[in-house]
């Protein structure tokens, strides 16, 4: 299968791996995908006291456009407030990668990963203030 | 890419997928090409030397190709390749013999092109059975006795399997099916000049052989199908009756000349070159699992053909893998490289676990795979399964201690 030139840049250079303190106040985390089914999403965001993204890592268990996708959410995530990073579509990621369409859930899975670790930020924000 | 790889004096792509194809050998080449040019002939030609020559050529190489399986000469059918000699085998005989019997026993995990002749003789109402295997890749002969019955046709189960390499217990098979009065088909694509067959001591009474798997050209293979006591097929394609009216069609005289001297030459070297691979093999894998925990080898670690190594690095999908390994040709374990996204039926029918039928590739040395091949191979995919280990959140929750089964995974 030939990839475009944008999932390889991805795949080689990956950016924003890695991991944060999937405890602290100010992170929020999102696990989304199986095992068996060939790809795991894991996508962390740290949110500053203005509601703002500053910080995102992801690390990610499947195909190199699924590598691709959760890095790139990461790039487009950073600086974005929660709103904003939660109306990502999957769609953007598939046309911004040229994603072939058996790889389009690739795309998806980002999308939901996101959504996740946003979801899981406010239910810890939810906590603190109830 | 993994930085730092010294690439040593080796020509890349490196060709590690000698399952799919093999290279023609050069002396296999040189015996092949004067019967594009001059001597040309059609070998059904009687009235004239050019036939002459031209028969005189497919009749040697008949007798080459019967000599490397233990059969006679008046054995061999030519075909196209081992995917039509399967179709012959199994729609042959079930069609010649299907007034007094219609069942088929196959197993799960064999080719493709088997599997999908059993699903066309089911539409045509026959009944398959399918032998499960164990974990090692390997057939119960238990179950293959009691599959086995007075309506039962014909019994086909590969010598070596395509993806994984295991052997089949061939010559415990074919006394099962003598005993019970059924045909035994084998489909040995893989192991025909790779491990040493006869079809005599092995009790066999059809084999596929394909020319491409065993350093010879594409487009030629032949079906082995015995004499005594005779085995009887309906032909697939009529014309002019050639190979015993049991395939039609004007011989392709290079590419016959090309099997048999590619199996000729198989027989001859068949020690050394196995010597040769089960070393190479030996050191890949002692090389991997040196550097990388959490490797497995699928199938039985034993019983198999050393040139075919099938690994799942776990926590590590496959297809990623290959992409951060361009420099080698393997083929993927799983079929995600394909447009489904289901991991190969082989593996799972082996009962490899999902996530690790994921992470699977397939390695194959061959003939002309040099030490400096399977080092450099051996260092780009440690260091490739280590950069993707370092970005898979398995990994690290196995580092943390956690249970992946113990997660409630939504399944997508």
């Amino acid at each position: 299968m030939a990839y475009s030139e944008r999932v390889v840049d991805h795949y080689e250079n990956p950016r924003n791996i890695g991991s944060l303190d999937k405890n602290a106040q100010d992170v929020g985390t999102g696990l989304v995908g199986a095992p068996a089914c060939g790809d795991v999403m894991k996508l962390q965001i740290k949110v500053n006291e203005h509601g703002i993204i500053e910080d995102a890592k992801f690390k990610t268990f499947g195909c190199g456009s699924a590598i691709a996708s959760s890095s790139l959410i990461t790039e487009w995530v950073k600086g974005k407030s929660l709103d904003e990073a939660a109306t990502i579509k999957n769609t953007q990621i598939a046309q911004h990668l040229a994603l072939p369409p058996v790889k389009i859930h690739c795309s998806v899975l980002a999308e939901d990963a996101i959504k996740a670790a946003v979801a899981d930020y406010r239910a810890k924000q939810g906590h603190k203030a109830g | 890419m993994v930085e730092n790889t010294k690439k040593p004096n080796i020509k890349t792509p490196v060709y590690l997928d000698y399952q799919a194809t093999t290279p023609v050998d050069p002396r296999v080449l040189d015996e092949m090409l004067p019967y594009f040019t001059e001597k040309f002939g059609n070998p059904h030609s009687r009235s004239h030397s050019f036939g002459w020559e031209a028969e005189e050529a497919v009749e040697t190489a008949r007798a080459q190709v019967a000599h490397v399986i233990g059969a006679d000469e008046k054995e061999i059918v030519f075909t196209s390749g081992a995917t039509e000699s399967n179709n012959l085998a199994l729609k042959g005989v079930a069609q010649f013999y299907k007034d007094r019997k219609d069942h088929v026993v196959t197993v799960v995990t064999e080719h493709k092109c088997v599997l999908d002749t059993c699903r066309h003789l089911e539409q045509e109402g026959f009944r398959v059975t399918y032998l499960p295997v164990a974990k090692n890749g390997l057939i119960d002969l238990d179950q293959l006795r009691d599959a086995i019955t007075d309506r039962t046709a014909i019994v086909s189960v590969m010598g070596v399997n395509n993806e994984i390499g295991v052997i089949q217990p061939l010559k415990e098979i074919g006394a099962i099916c003598r005993q019970r009065g059924t045909f035994f088909h084998t489909d040995c694509a893989q192991a025909v000049g790779k491990i040493p067959l006869d079809v005599e001591e092995m009790n066999i009474d059809l084999m596929s052989i394909s020319g491409h798997k065993l350093y010879g050209p594409k487009g030629i293979g032949a079906l082995y199908v015995r004499r005594k006591p005779r085995v009887r097929l309906r032909a697939m394609i009529d014309g002019g009756g050639q190979e015993r009216g049991m395939r039609s069609g004007t011989l392709p005289t290079p590419l016959c000349v090309g099997l048999g001297s590619a199996c000729a030459i198989a027989e001859k070297y068949m020690g050394t070159d196995n010597e040769r691979i089960r070393r190479l093999s030996d050191r890949f894998y002692d090389g991997i699992t040196a550097t990388l925990p959490e490797v497995f080898l699928n199938g039985d670690r034993a019983q198999r053909y050393p040139g075919n190594l099938n690994l799942s690095f776990a926590y590590v999908e496959g297809e990623s893998l290959l992409m951060g390994i361009k420099d080698l040709a393997v083929s993927s374990g799983s079929a995600c490289t394909s447009a489904s996204l289901e991991p190969s039926y082989v593996l799972r029918a082996l009962g490899v676990d999902e996530e690790l039928a994921h992470t699977s590739i397939r390695i194959g040395f061959g003939r002309f795979t040099t030490e400096a091949e399977i080092d450099y191979a051996v260092e780009l995919i440690a260091g490739q399964v280590k950069k993707l280990r370092a970005m898979s959140p398995l990994w690290e929750m196995v580092q943390e201690g956690i249970d992946l089964k113990s997660i409630n995974w939504a399944e997508h």
